[in-house]
Parts: structure tokens; sequence; C-alpha cells
């Protein structure tokens, strides 16, 4: 292709001119998804961070790990289930994925009634998962004297990385709740048809949208599947 | 109804198909915990249920094993860093542990 006629424009104009010029370096992919993948590339690193901050901290302590099989077991009817609540947790993360998926491909087809159930269906999977993670904390903080700083358990660090791992993970799916809930509704009330920008935005309304957060609640499962591996079951 | 179908369409069988996968992986990693697998063997299944399960999330539910080889480079070789990162650290841990025994006395 022939280089345009127009003059580069120099300083801070031409930086801007320079980065938004009519390049593409992922075809068949919207710019919007493009910027989430990346989001998620730089959040696979944080949580990197502080999955190897906890591995840094639990080899080099002198005191004994507490058994997560152990704290985190319930007794359920009489019976002594180790690790069953997460177990659940991670059961219901994976079927909110799944109930996502299905909602990205009626959103493409342009399923309205379908496409806001299954992202409300996720909601609800969402929420209640983030439910259980409120009470596991409680029963940590209240019944086993868990804290930041030490624990009756063993090493004194368990609870720092537990809370910041944990906390920073629950906050993600928090999040994807309140964002699934927005995508919902305006998938429900045609805005995504009638391609009407969005609050903070001046682009069209189009159904990857449900694409890109599906990207996004995905990930928090993801990120699940490393934690559960690390932390409860290392 | 669409008069015409764009984006990532793929039938929805797959979707449950994976999703069943995902729920066998997971009880077969709890069951690691269950049965009280220990020491290599235990870490080795961890690592591989764990391994599989990502790579089902990413490649299917996340559409990556259908989008152009520019966009998988561009976001599954840079967490390879991490690799490295772990490296150091590990190596960092043994040193601090080392010298704890070494400073403050008796292992566990």
């Amino acid at each position: 292709m022939a280089e345009s006629a127009v003059p580069l424009a120099p300083g801070l104009r031409g930086i801007a001119a320079d980065w938004s010029s009519d390049q593409r370096a992922f075809k068949n992919v919207p710019w919007g998804k493009a910027m989430m993948w990346i989001f998620l590339l730089s959040d696979t690193f944080i949580f990197s961070c502080f999955l190897i901050s906890y591995m840094t901290v639990r080899m080099s302590t002198t005191v004994p790990w507490p058994n997560a099989s152990e704290v985190f077991a319930l007794t359920i009817f009489g019976n002594h289930i180790p690790l069953i609540l997460i177990a659940i947790m991670t059961f219901i993360l994976i079927s909110s994925s799944g109930t996502m998926a299905m909602a990205v491909k009626f959103g493409y087809q342009k399923n309205k009634r379908m496409t806001a159930f299954l992202l409300v269906v996720t909601a609800i999977f969402g929420a209640s998962f983030v439910g259980m993670q409120a009470f596991e904390w409680t029963k940590l903080i209240v019944e086993e004297g868990v804290r930041p700083w030490g624990n009756p358990m063993g090493a004194a660090q368990f609870g720092a990385t537990f809370f910041m791992i944990t906390g920073f993970h629950g906050t993600h799916v928090s999040i994807g709740v309140i964002f699934l809930i927005i995508v919902a509704v305006k998938v429900l009330r045609g805005s995504l048809d009638e391609e009407r920008p969005g609050f903070m935005t001046g682009r069209k309304g189009r159904y990857e949208i449900v694409e890109i957060m599906g990207l996004y609640w995905h990930f928090v499962d993801l990120v699940w599947v490393f934690i559960f591996a690390f932390f409860y079951l290392w | 109804m669409a008069d015409h179908v764009e984006g990532q369409q793929h039938p929805i069988s797959i979707y449950f198909w994976i999703w069943g996968l995902l729920f066998v992986l997971s009880t077969l990693s709890y069951m690691v915990d269950y049965l009280q697998f220990q020491g290599y063997l235990r870490w080795t299944l961890i690592v591989v249920f764990m391994l599989l399960k990502a790579g089902l999330i990413v490649a299917v539910f996340m559409h990556m094993m259908w989008e152009r080889m520019a966009l998988w480079c561009a976001i599954l070789i840079p967490p390879g860093a991490i690799l490295v990162f772990i490296g150091l650290m590990s190596a960092e841990a043994d040193y601090t542990f080392f010298t704890r025994l070494v400073f403050f006395g008796a292992a566990p």
C-alpha cells in the first residue's frame, strides 16, 4: 500500500497520531476484546506475584504450615469431611463458567432472553460463591482465631497469605457479579440490538461485550483453579 | 432472530463436554486430598489436573484455540517469565530457610 500524502505530525500530536493510525495487529478480534486479553495478562502477573510470595514464605518458614485439609474441613450431619466447602465452591465456579460460555454463544445468535437468563444464572452462581467465602472467612476468624499476623495452628504467615489471595480473588468475583448484572440489563432492554452507547463510552453497544465479559469471568475461574491447587491442596 | 451470525460460533455440545470434563478433573483433584496421597505423587497429580483444567478453560471457554496465532503468542508467551520468577524466589526461600536454621536453631 502507498504511504498517505499527509505529512507526519511532530511532538505529542505525533505520538497520538502514530498510535491511533489505522493498523491492526489482532485480525478478526475487536479491539475491546484484545484490550481485555491484555488486562487479563496484567492480572495474571498480579496473582502470580501473590502466589509466588505465598510460596516464598511457606518454603522459608521453620514452623509447620497449617494443614489446609483440616483447617477447611466441615462437619455435616455428623460426618467430618475434609475441604468440602472449598470443593463445593470449586464446582459452583466451574458451573458459572459453563453458563457464561453458553451466554456468549446465545449472545452472538442475538437471542436476548437466553443470553440474559444465562448471565443472571452466572451472576447468582458468582454471588453464592462470594457468600460461601464470607462464611469461610467468618469461621476462620471467629472460630479458629486466624489473623493476618498469626494463628493457633502453625506458621504465622498462613493468615496473611490466605486473606490476601482469597480476598483479592473474592473482590474479582464481586466486581464480576456487578458487571454481569449490568450486561444482563443491557441485553434485556435491547441496548445491544439498537447499538446504544454505554454509560461511560461513546462506543456503540454490540454483542461482543458479552464475550468480553465472558473472558473476564472465565479468568476469575482460571485463577481459582490455581488457588485451589496451590493454596488448598498443596 | 439474526439474519446473519457473527463472532465465535461453536456447537453448544462442546461447552457441555468441557463443563463435564472440568467437573471430572475437579473431582479427581479433590480425591487427591480425600485419599490423602502424599509427597511427589500428590504434587504431580495436583499440578497435572490443574494444568489440564486451566488449558481447557483458556482453549475452549475463552476461545483461544479458534483465535489467530498473533493473539495467543501475545497473551500466552509473556507468563513464561513467571517461571523464571518462581525459580529465583524458590532459591531465595531456600537460602532464607537455611539462614533461619543456622541462626534460630532447630528444624520443625
